[in-house]
């Protein structure tokens, strides 16, 4: 049970953004931009940066909706935690390099912002990242290293049903980070 | 030294902001929204624990610039910023405000640690739905800041002369502003 009492009966994020449409608003504006904004890094490249930093967080909720949502962009749920779990970029699923050193970034960045290390940034330098690249990663992971505190420090809801998680993805792929309209927007 | 090549002098956060307009906009109208906006805590209230959760995450940008900021709307009692941030002495606060800024140090570490318990003892003492919400999301909201300054190695001054000067325009103006001359 959420720690407050909130006006849309909506799961995980999209309840609290429902409620508190204030701060809700720039949050929403912002992730629409760096998640769905023209970008030379790809929607599922994006959505795998903010897996990794939920994944990281353990935040239940997020990792949930975010891994099927990459999973519409790279294949399945299973090829997006393996690639996840694939740390050390050993396997075959890890062969596109400037994203596993992506990845490597915003795992980092989502623990602290200090244990990005310039070396880091020079290999994903090395693999053909830009400037704007490694600054979108670094932003992905710092707005969901917000977005995990805000969904489980508020101890929110966390469906169950993998189902619940289809349908987000359904509408984070299709309509993106923008309100829905009436007041029960699914994010 | 910044991890990127910036495309102002603007030191911290600023220079982030400038570097793509973009993604500034929303992050300083939220900045201004959670500080500055309606809410049942003070700006200094709201600005300390901005600052513990900076101090927490050991990101020197944001403590020194909201701790001088948090001193400006404190006045005569500025010292309880430095005794609460520096000493963790937290006798000049309220009971109230000492349990929120347990709750913002729960949400720092993860979020998942901010327990019933925890929030039902912030009630008895007087919080309400908005003061819980408020502390949860301005210190998940620093925790996104700090990351974003340090991940990229934001330019942190070392002068605290400079930091005075950004607090008095941060208590004063707000966040949801142009600084112009590279945001001293």
């Amino acid at each position: 049970m959420p720690h407050v009492e909130l006006t849309s009966p909506l799961p995980g994020i999209t309840g609290l953004l429902n409620t508190f449409t204030e701060p809700a608003a720039p949050i929403r504006d912002l992730t629409q931009v760096i998640m769905r904004g023209e970008n030379t890094l790809s929607f599922g490249e994006r959505e795998l940066i903010a897996s990794a930093v939920c994944v990281g967080n353990s935040c239940e909720f997020c990792s949930n909706a975010h891994i099927a949502a990459a999973a519409r962009y790279v294949g399945s749920a299973q090829q997006v935690r393996e690639l996840l779990d694939d740390q050390a970029g050993s396997s075959s699923v890890s062969s596109d390099l400037k994203l596993h050193h992506l990845l490597s970034i915003s795992r980092s960045v989502g623990q602290s912002g200090k244990n990005a290390t310039p070396e880091m940034f020079a290999a994903a330098r090395m693999a053909g990242a830009t400037d704007q690249e490694l600054h979108d990663t670094v932003l992905i992971a710092a707005l969901f290293s917000l977005y995990n505190r805000y969904v489980d420090g508020m101890a929110t809801d966390v469906p169950a049903d993998a189902s619940y998680y289809e349908t987000l993805a359904d509408r984070l792929t299709t309509a993106g980070y923008v309100a829905k309209g009436a007041s029960n927007g699914t994010h | 030294m910044p991890r990127i090549a910036l495309t102002s002098p603007s030191v911290g956060i600023r220079g982030l902001f400038e570097y793509r307009p973009e993604t500034g906009a929303p992050l300083k109208r939220l900045a201004h929204i959670l500080l500055h906006g309606e809410s049942p805590l003070t700006k200094g209230e709201r600005e300390l624990i901005a600052t513990a959760v900076s101090h927490g995450n050991g990101c020197k940008f944001c403590t020194m610039s909201h701790a001088a900021a948090a001193r400006v709307h404190f006045g005569d009692q500025h010292d309880v910023v430095d005794a609460v941030v520096y000493r963790g002495d937290a006798s000049q606060l309220s009971p109230l405000m000492r349990l929120l800024l347990e709750i913002a140090e729960c949400v720092r570490i993860g979020g998942r640690s901010v327990s019933s318990e925890l929030v039902a003892k912030a009630r008895q003492v007087g919080a309400t739905d908005r003061h819980i919400h408020d502390t949860v999301l301005i210190a998940a909201a620093f925790c996104m800041f700090n990351r974003y300054v340090d991940g990229l190695q934001a330019i942190t001054p070392e002068n605290t002369e400079e930091y005075l000067q950004m607090g008095d325009r941060m208590a004063t103006l707000g966040y949801d502003i142009e600084v112009p001359n590279a945001a001293r």
